[in-house]
């Protein structure tokens, strides 16, 4: 199995009362709230715990694209990947990943991927996300009925532009390029692995399945109400005759570690609830526009998981709530690698990735999880899995790895 | 009550299967619906049946019509209608579009001489003013929708025809009804309703008439006045205590109207 150490560069220090005078941290918080001066100073420190979890033996650092809001300042993650290439020299650089519906030519993503596959030797995970609504449909104007083609259409392109090694021409819906010839190209061959991010679209799984590629549930509710969702991806592999190597599935879970249980809560609850109550406060329709998610989606998974709702429920949680429930695996680093390797067990994630800064986290704080987690937490669990091989890894990076001493 | 049928239409064999409403007796005469979807055999629908035939189908993917996957764009949109009309034989018809319906209306009018023969437009989309955006009514959560679309939001229309039913699995299957006709309408309007109608409307050389609500909060009456400027000749009736649904919120005064405008 393989870790990786996620970041989402959120802004820290929306005013207390942020959420009663606003309708949603996406889309049309005024940007009056940000400050350049402490931007600035977020982005030093975020890139400086980024290249501290390559430092500490993270397998991926992970980096991903928002727009017009304050829970995560990467409007561009190639920026972030591309200092990374150089700063960085262990971990696979997984950006997680381009929107691919926002970019006319689509081209653009191939060539800046392209590029940090070559500056990084090879160590480029590609993903590539529909995007949430509130990215695509309302901050980048995106048809939504239109999102998903469009999406595909790009995805096309893109993996048709790694491989070829003559110029074609392109007759998309939504693109037309009479000479499409991509320089430079990527080093990985036959191209960078492939993932894709999902909240549970019935129709993101075939399509992922179609393609070999692996799927990625990006939850924020941790791992016991995802279960259900990730139990069904794993059906759909089942029913389809597919292998169900755990590399296949990639999970995001929120991780504090301290010193004792009770010392986790002292360290990290206010930044956890400052994430939930902040960060995930969406204006319901932001969420999801119409025709976002198919009318079969709509009848048959389940509610999306931002909105009002959850964001309701998540502001009269507090801390043990978010613990009890798995939200947030949290406590001594016995506590978290029993739960963790619960989880990954259950669900069965070949790529977990795992939030160590969390909301409101100072860098000092943000360390402290970063490296109980890499030094307590991580050595042994990195072996579960290690008898499936992992194709949708940098084959430079692909190292054997130790079965756990304890199963 | 004027006899009235409810049909599935088919067009291009069979790629598009449009639901319609259609009755009454006189000259012809299509009604294109809104952001509100699909109400079938609506009151004022019946009134203006006693002067017309009126034909009222569910946009593309709206309803139970299909075939919204084989329009792309505005212009896709527009050949369509034409050729509905043709194949309804009704080119030449009076039209009333309302909002998004009236958008439409606008775009077929200025795109052949002799396919509208005279146009109302109700509260119409097509234009857009930086002063004075339209309502994003994408982003209307239900329990908002009241209130943007009525001056009074207790009048009988907004407690029958568009009120969310109560019973859970029947406010589910609204619900999507809802999203389904948004997004089918956002292929064409989203995430700004102008597709450059200004450059076309001076090609549209029917007699025109425009109908408001004075307390239009979705497409606020300056865009009246704009639609006046831009298509020659036409005229304007504002409706006072009147939102953004006048066929529904005052039935009688708008068919007065509209019955007076289209029999001249």
């Amino acid at each position: 199995m393989k870790i990786s150490y996620f970041h989402l560069m959120p802004y820290q220090d929306l005013p207390r009362d942020f959420e009663s005078k606003h309708r949603s941290a996406w889309v049309d918080l005024p940007n009056e709230h940000f400050d350049p001066e402490k931007g600035g100073q977020y982005y030093k420190d975020y890139i400086a715990q980024l290249q501290h979890a390559d430092s500490l033996g993270f397998d991926g650092i992970c980096v991903n694209e928002h727009h017009c809001n304050a829970y995560g300042l990467m409007p561009s993650p190639n920026l972030m990947a591309s200092i990374l290439t150089q700063t960085t020299s262990n971990s696979a650089l997984v950006v997680l990943g381009n929107s691919l519906a926002l970019y006319q030519p689509p081209l653009r993503v191939a060539e800046e991927m392209a590029m940090l596959d070559i500056m990084s030797g090879g160590r480029l995970v590609a993903g590539f996300p529909v995007g949430t609504s509130m990215d695509t449909t309302f901050s980048y104007g995106q048809v939504p009925l239109q999102l998903r083609e469009r999406h595909s259409e790009a995805h096309d392109l893109i993996m048709k532009s790694w491989s070829e090694r003559k110029p074609f021409a392109f007759n998309g819906k939504y693109t037309k390029l009479r000479y499409v010839n991509i320089w430079p190209r990527p080093l990985q061959q036959p191209h960078p692995p492939v993932w894709i991010p999902g909240s549970g679209s019935l129709e993101t799984w075939d399509w992922v399945l179609n393609r070999n590629y692996v799927y990625c549930y990006l939850s924020y509710f941790g791992y016991q109400r995802a279960e259900k969702v990730v139990q069904g991806y794993w059906n759909t592999v089942a029913e389809r005759g597919i292998d169900d190597n755990p590399h296949r599935f990639g999970f995001l879970q929120l991780v504090c570690v301290s010193e004792t249980d009770e010392q986790a809560e002292k360290d990290y609850a206010e930044h956890v609830k400052y994430f939930y109550q902040k960060m995930l406060w969406i204006y319901p329709p932001f969420a999801e526009a119409p025709g976002y998610r198919s009318i079969y989606s709509m009848r048959n998974s389940a509610r999306a998981q931002t909105g009002k709702e959850t964001a309701k429920a998540a502001l009269e949680m507090g801390w043990k709530d978010y613990v009890e429930k798995g939200h947030v695996i949290a406590g001594s680093p016995s506590t978290v690698r029993e739960q963790l390797t619960d989880a990954v067990k259950r669900l069965r994630i070949g790529h977990l990735m795992c939030l160590l800064h969390i909301g409101s986290m100072p860098d000092e704080i943000a360390r402290k999880n970063t490296e109980l987690f890499a030094k307590e937490v991580m050595p042994g669990m990195q072996g579960i899995f290690s008898e499936y091989e992992d194709p949708w890894w940098p084959q430079a990076l692909n190292k054997p790895v130790a079965a756990p001493a304890v199963g | 009550m004027a006899d009235f049928r409810e049909s599935m239409f088919s067009l291009r064999k069979g790629k598009f299967d449009i639901q319609m409403v259609d009755g009454g007796s006189g000259p012809d005469l299509l009604y294109l619906h809104g952001e509100q979807g699909f109400s079938g055999w609506a009151p004022f629908l019946d009134s203006l049946a006693e002067n017309f035939h009126v034909y009222a189908p569910a946009h593309p993917g709206v309803g139970e019509s299909l075939g919204l996957e084989h329009l792309d764009d505005l212009w896709d949109l527009v050949l369509f209608y034409e050729e509905l009309m043709t194949a309804l034989g009704i080119e030449g018809a009076a039209v009333i579009g309302h909002s998004y319906g009236g958008m439409v209306a606008a775009e077929l009018a200025a795109h052949r001489k002799g396919l509208v023969s005279r146009m109302t437009l109700v509260s119409s989309l097509g234009l857009w003013l930086d002063d004075t955006p339209t309502l994003d009514f994408f982003t209307l959560t239900p329990s908002e929708e009241p209130k943007a679309y009525w001056f009074n939001p207790e009048c009988e229309a907004a407690g029958s025809t568009f009120a969310m039913p109560d019973d859970p699995v029947e406010k589910q299957e609204a619900m999507i009804e809802r999203a389904k006709t948004l997004s089918s309408l956002g292929k064409f309007i989203w995430p700004i309703p102008e597709r450059g109608l200004p450059k076309r409307a001076h090609r549209i050389g029917v007699p025109t008439l425009l109908v408001w609500g004075d307390s239009d909060t979705v497409v606020p009456p300056e865009y009246a006045e704009s639609f006046r400027e831009l298509i020659p000749g036409s005229e304007l009736d504002v409706i006072d205590n009147c939102g953004h649904l006048p066929q529904y919120e005052r039935p009688d005064r708008f068919v007065i109207s509209v019955a007076a405008f289209l029999s001249r």
